[in-house]
Formats: C-alpha cells, structure tokens, sequence
C-alpha cells in the first residue's frame, strides 16, 4: 500500500471513530463501542508494550484505557484532535498514574485542560480535521534523526535524558532536534492560518 | 495576562508525552493554564502522539481481555462533569492541587539569606526534582547561578529582571542547564515565584557554595 493510500485510509478512519465514539457517548451503544475497541486496544497495547509493560500489565491497561473511553466519550473534544490523540493521552496518564500509585502524593495534571466547550463551530472541526491530516503527512515526512527522539518519549515513554543516554547524544542535541521537529511542525501547519 | 516569555518547544514536547518530571511537569501545567499560546503548542504536540499512536503496528489483544472489558461496560459508572471549582484560589490550579486549602499568607518562609526566602513545596510522587516558591525582597537579587539540569520558574507576582529580559506574573524562565542568570527583583514589590529544579542549582560564588548546604536549594 502506497504512503497516500494509507493516509486516506487514517483520514477515515478517524472519522469513522468520531461517529462510533458519538454513537457510544449518546446511546451507549456497545457494538460501537466493540468496533472502538478492535480498532484502537491493539495499539494501546503496542504502546504499552514497548513503554516495557508485560503482556498482562498491557492487556490490564489495555482494559483500563478502553473502559476510560466508554465512561468518558462525552468528553471527548473532537475541536482539541484527534481520536487517536484523545485515547493517546488517556492512556499516557493510565500509564503515569500506574507509575505514581505507590506514592504519597497526587498525580500531576497533565491533563488539565478545560472540558469541551458545548457543541463546536462546525468550521473549527473541519480546521482540525485537516490539521490532524498535516500532522499524519508529516509524521511521514520528517527526517528520521527527528522523529527518534519523539517516538523514544511519545512511544516509549523515555525522558529526554534517557534519549539522550541512548542515543548516545549530549542532551542538548536531542533537545535541539526536538525543537527543530517542532520548527517544522509550525511550517507544515501554516497553510491553515 | 500579557505574557512574554514562554515554554521551550523541548519542554512542551515531554510534558505532552508525560515524561516531564513531575516538579518541572507542575510548573508547566501551571503556566499553560494561563497562557493559551503554549496551551495550543501542548495540544499540537499531544496530537504528534496520537498521530505516532495511529501509525502504530498493532499487538494481538487476547480473547479474554476484549470479553472482559465489554462485561465491565455495565458495571462503570459513567463519566460526570465535575462541578467547577467555585473557590478561587491566589495559585494557579495545578499548583492549588498540592496546597489544598493554602493560601498565599499561610506559607511559612524561611528566609535563606538576606532579601531572600523559601518555601519547600511538596512533590508529585515519583518526581526526582525540587518543586518550591521564592520570594526575592523588592529591589534585592538572587545570587548569580547556574543549572546542574533544567529550571523552569513562573512568576507569581512582582517581577525581576536579568539578562534574558523582564519577567512578570505568567512569565516563565525554561532554562537548561548552561545558562547563568541573576534575577533582581523590581524596587517596588518582592517577586515570588514558582520553581522546580531538576537537580541542584549550582551558585557561582564561593561564598554561596559554602552556604549552600545551609540554604538547602
Ligand atoms: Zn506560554
């Protein structure tokens, strides 16, 4: 399958999410919700997996992630990305939660951003809708020695001085790629302004 | 708020990922709260990993997970708003989370040095930096120092000038380890600030690096 064909193919599928993700917000509707999950469990687990969870730890949080979409799809905020992002950081802070159980304090929110705004201006979502395209286009473009260091923290879970340690890199090469990844970024997003 | 010093790109990027430290991931969140700019470059970068996560090559979900999460469906309580939080508190939100109930004139400082004083705040669990508030006597300076790693320190209220510029409430100061600064507090207030350290700041002088152990920064 062709780079663009398998774009195409996310393009949709993420709309095809937003409708099963509304049918299971609005009519908890469980076949919905089944769809949710063959699309999306085996993914959290690959991420789960090779932030260096067990196949039992990854499965529990696999679980975890997948009831925290069912409960909260009314949350979901389609003018903040997409649904893969949603879903990417409920399962980030299940993983950080996991991590931090064992401590005194509260978690750290990483997530707190004001709950959806009522209904949004249609406008808004077709905006994002193509901005989640540049941003599927781009993670295809992007210099390997960019994309590294964002697959090593995003996927992997590592902080930049672990990338650095394994990249064997002084930390602020690693940074600087981070920021250059993020230079281009703006670039490719400035077609939308 | 008009704010002119922001987040570094680096620093958004770990904390969209989760990696940030927690101290540092508390200073962060509590600037983002106020500043939409970096709120919208933390959105983009949480988007850059859901966007990893669809590309993803997918790992084989045993039967029994899948059976056992859609007969849990029935059992989870469904997601409510929570009520907004009607008390205003004087710290931003993520800070307000590990003071509950503190306000501003509850915290016991303890002064460091002449013109200088702090507070030690308590940390996210699993965090290995420092998370405390500073507060420099109007028209005083904190000595000249440098990082052993990052520091990330928000402005509170007054404002303090150095060599990267004024900073005022919101402002942030995202330095990395090979900068040297020496903040001086403005004359007609004493500047507070937030401040996470990811390893202990190094103070140039002699004289401070004696007291150091003693000034417990
Ligand atoms: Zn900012």
């Amino acid at each position: 399958m062709s780079k663009s064909d398998d774009r195409a193919l996310r393009r949709q599928d993420d709309q095809e999410a937003q409708r099963l993700l509304s049918g299971v917000a609005r009519n908890l509707d469980r076949t919905a919700f089944a769809e949710l999950f063959d699309a999306f469990a085996p993914k959290v687990k690959s991420v789960m997996m090779r932030k260096g969870a067990t196949h039992e730890l990854a499965e529990d949080l696999v679980q975890e992630t997948m009831i925290a979409v069912w409960t909260k799809a009314g949350l979901y905020d389609p003018t903040r990305g997409a649904v893969s992002t949603w879903i990417f950081t409920i399962a980030r802070n299940l993983w950080i939660d996991r991590h931090r159980r064992d401590g005194v304090m509260p978690l750290t929110v990483l997530d707190d951003y004001d709950p959806p705004s009522g209904e949004a201006g249609s406008d808004e979502v077709v905006w994002r809708k193509q901005e989640a395209q540049l941003i599927a286009q781009y993670l295809d473009e992007i210099p390997p020695e960019q994309k590294e260091p964002l697959i090593l923290s995003f996927v992997e879970g590592m902080a930049q001085g672990e990338i650095a340690r394994r990249l064997n890199l002084p930390l602020g090469t690693v940074k600087s790629r981070v920021r250059l990844a993020y230079g281009r970024l703006r670039k490719k997003l400035e077609v939308l302004q | 708020m008009n704010i002119h010093h922001h987040l570094d790109a680096a620093t958004l990027s770990a904390f969209a990922a989760g990696t940030l430290d927690g101290a540092l991931s508390v200073v962060a969140a509590s600037h983002i709260s106020s500043c939409s700019a970096c709120r919208a470059a933390a959105l983009k970068a949480e988007q850059v990993g859901g966007g990893l996560l669809a590309s993803l090559e997918a790992a084989a979900v045993s039967e029994d997970c899948r059976a056992q999460t859609l007969e849990r469906l029935d059992r989870a309580t469904l997601h409510r708003f929570p009520a907004k939080a009607s008390s205003k508190s004087e710290f931003p939100a993520p800070l307000a989370r590990l003071l509950p109930g503190m306000r501003l004139a509850d915290l016991k400082w303890k002064t460091k040095a002449p013109g200088w004083a702090m507070v030690d705040l308590p940390l996210p669990a699993g965090s290995r930096g420092k998370l405390f508030l500073v507060r420099v006597g109007a028209g005083k300076s904190m000595p000249l120092h440098g990082h052993g790693g990052s520091e990330i320190t928000l402005i509170l209220s007054g404002a303090y000038n150095d060599r990267l510029g004024r900073f005022a409430p919101g402002d942030v100061a995202d330095l990395d380890e090979a900068v040297e600064h020496e903040p001086v507090a403005e004359a007609d207030q004493p500047c507070i600030c937030l401040v996470a350290t990811e390893a202990p700041t190094r103070f140039k002088s002699r004289m401070v690096r004696l007291v150091q152990p003693f000034i417990g920064v």
